[in-house]
């Protein structure tokens, strides 16, 4: 039984024949699952491995290895804080509380309604436009307190229908 | 002013796109190298050129690529480290989005110097949007003929292939990057034998950074002279400086090797904000052990900061002034690698557990006489003890911050808090 519609198992089987061998897509496998399937669970993993031709473990063993991979549900909105240094020093954790306060959850939770994850994170290589976050694909810079509430009032008017903007977005780059 | 040479095309419309590149004469180098060069004669330029490597550790870049063995019948591999996760730094993010093409005609040049027909480029995951502006450059040069069957006439072949990492920052370590592509966990391999001998799939490999290959090209156009002209001759060429922190103006300066760290964040990153005072600078990235002001007067180059006790390393440059805490930086840093530690080596994996409770309870205003003493001990007992470098960090970092600023730690303790919150 498939879990993996066929075009995605496809797109699997083409990203494995770039390679000189099929268990080095295992990463950009699981990069496409949960593009489309937004959480990684057992029977993706599973059949990930066999259209590579590796053994389930080795499949599971990346997926819990490298942290962007998710074998949870996380919510529509999944906004990850970086908190190291230069972010710390301009503010994040004052950001944090902040963004704690206005949804309800601490750090790692998921709003009731599925609309709002938080996390920290570690440093994404934005330390120029600090503090930053990471909401889903795109980078939201020089973040200040104002700036932060108008981020999360526009998520919060949305109606739960309404796709994020996961498409990076090429603006989002800092001063050069 | 130096001329720019890896920003040069930065601020030019459409900057990211083959037809801007070539513009301002871009691939000319790698139209040259195919035309004229033997691969042995371009592995002695750039060792003449004295470039060596970006990514953080300063090996000499030409010397990296003559281990390659000269076997026409075995396989080689090119793989670029586009992994850029040391904080404070944020470089090759920006040539990957703005010049791509920089970076692609860097490598092609490299993989034609050790004979590779096939090339990686492993990005760290959460650069999406970088990992697609390398994407449709690479396009670009299929379409044109830069890349792929028979370039430009000359019957070499190659290809290029864009990996996306998945979060883990230890896959910036070279070995650790070789596994993460061959489908394992991102864990180091013990050296020797080295990638060189014994890389991807077992075959011989290069890697190297993004900004390493982006100096590759103007090394061919302008001669490995007037390269190695630009700042100290044993640790020649421009660079690329991360400056952010606490600081008037953070941002990506491109200025020669050699500058004075006081000059690069004084007068080009402004300075300390209106009514602080800086007090300590990381020169290359969090694993660099931090300078307090007092000794800014330092030229940042590979020998130089060595021989101080720190690093160039990814020359991520973070200013800290007299509201940051000492303690809670160490911590911070602390926390990093032990988040970051792939688990493989005891020391890296338990040591870094221990030392971020014992900072986390100093902070917190809950630290015991004799933590300053056991953190110390736990450091040197993570320091040379590990497959790679990532312990080696983290506790050179630590024992700066207590080196320069034990008054604070020492307060911390006595006073049962911490004097900045």
């Amino acid at each position: 039984m498939s879990t993996l519609a066929r075009e995605l198992r496809a797109k699997i089987d083409a990203a494995a024949a770039r390679y000189p061998n099929r268990r080095s897509a295992i990463m950009p496998a699981l990069h496409l699952a949960q593009d489309s399937e937004e959480h990684l669970t057992k029977p993706i993993m599973e059949e990930i491995a066999e259209i590579l031709d590796v053994a389930p473990i080795h499949v599971y063993e990346i997926a819990t290895f490298y942290t962007m991979f998710r074998t949870d549900q996380v919510g529509r909105y999944h906004i990850q804080l970086c908190n190291n240094v230069s972010c710390m020093l301009l503010g994040a954790n004052r950001l944090l509380e902040r963004m704690e306060k206005k949804l309800g959850i601490k750090n790692g939770e998921t709003t009731a309604d599925g609309r709002f994850t938080l996390s920290t994170v570690e440093c994404l290589g934005s330390c120029d436009t600090a503090p930053m976050l990471q909401l889903n694909d795109r980078y939201i810079e020089n973040l200040t307190e104002p700036s932060l509430d108008e981020l999360l009032d526009s998520l919060a008017d949305q109606a739960p229908a309404i796709e994020p903007t996961v498409v990076p977005d090429p603006d989002s780059t800092g001063p050069a | 002013m130096m001329e720019k040479v890896l920003l040069k095309n930065i601020d030019k419309a459409d900057s990211h796109t083959l037809k801007a590149y070539m513009a301002n004469g871009g691939y000319e180098a790698w139209r040259t190298v195919l035309k004229d060069y033997a691969p042995e004669q371009l592995i002695e330029l750039v060792k003449a050129s004295g470039l060596r490597g970006r990514g953080g550790a300063g090996f000499p870049t030409g010397l990296k690529w003559s281990f390659i063995p000269k076997d026409p019948n075995v396989p080689k591999y090119l793989c670029c480290n586009a992994d850029e996760g040391e904080p404070g730094t944020f470089k090759d993010r920006a040539i990957m989005e703005k010049d791509p093409h920089l970076m692609i005609e860097g490598m092609a040049i490299t993989a034609y110097a050790i004979g590779a027909q096939q090339a990686f480029i492993y990005i760290r995951g959460e650069f999406a949007w970088p990992a697609h502006v390398v994407e449709e450059a690479l396009a670009e040069c299929r379409r044109e003929g830069i890349l792929g069957e028979n370039i430009f006439g000359s019957g070499y072949r190659l290809d290029m292939l864009v990996h996306r990492g998945a979060g883990a920052y230890i896959c910036g370590e070279e070995t650790a990057l070789i596994e993460s592509l061959e489908g394992n966990r991102g864990q180091p391999r013990f050296k020797p034998p080295f990638p060189a001998i014994k890389g991807l799939y077992g075959c011989p490999t290069v890697v190297n950074n993004v900004e390493t290959f982006a100096c590759v090209p103007v090394i061919v156009t302008r001669g490995a002279q007037w390269f190695n002209a630009i700042g100290p001759n044993k640790s020649p060429g421009p660079k690329l400086y991360c400056v952010s922190g606490q600081v008037q103006r953070p941002g990506l300066y491109e200025l020669p090797m050699g500058i004075s760290l006081r000059e690069l964040v004084q007068e080009h990153a402004g300075g300390a904000r209106p009514g602080h005072r800086i007090k300590a600078v990381i020169p290359g990235g969090v694993s660099a052990p931090l300078i307090p002001e007092p000794e800014l007067d330092i030229a940042m180059d590979f020998d130089t900061l060595a021989a101080a006790g720190t690093m160039l390393g990814s020359a991520g440059v973070i200013v800290m002034d007299d509201s940051a805490c000492m303690v809670e930086v160490a911590w911070r840093i602390n926390h990093f690698f032990h988040e970051e530690s792939c688990g493989k080596c005891t020391p890296c994996r338990e040591g870094l557990e221990w030392i971020d409770q014992m900072l986390r309870r100093i902070e917190d205003g809950e630290g015991r006489d004799d933590d300053i003493g056991q953190i110390d001990r736990l450091a040197s007992n993570i320091f040379g003890r590990t497959f790679c470098a990532l312990g080696d960090g983290a506790a050179m970092a630590v024992r700066a911050a207590i080196k320069h600023f034990r008054h604070e730690f020492v307060e911390h303790i006595n006073k049962r808090r911490c004097a900045a919150a």
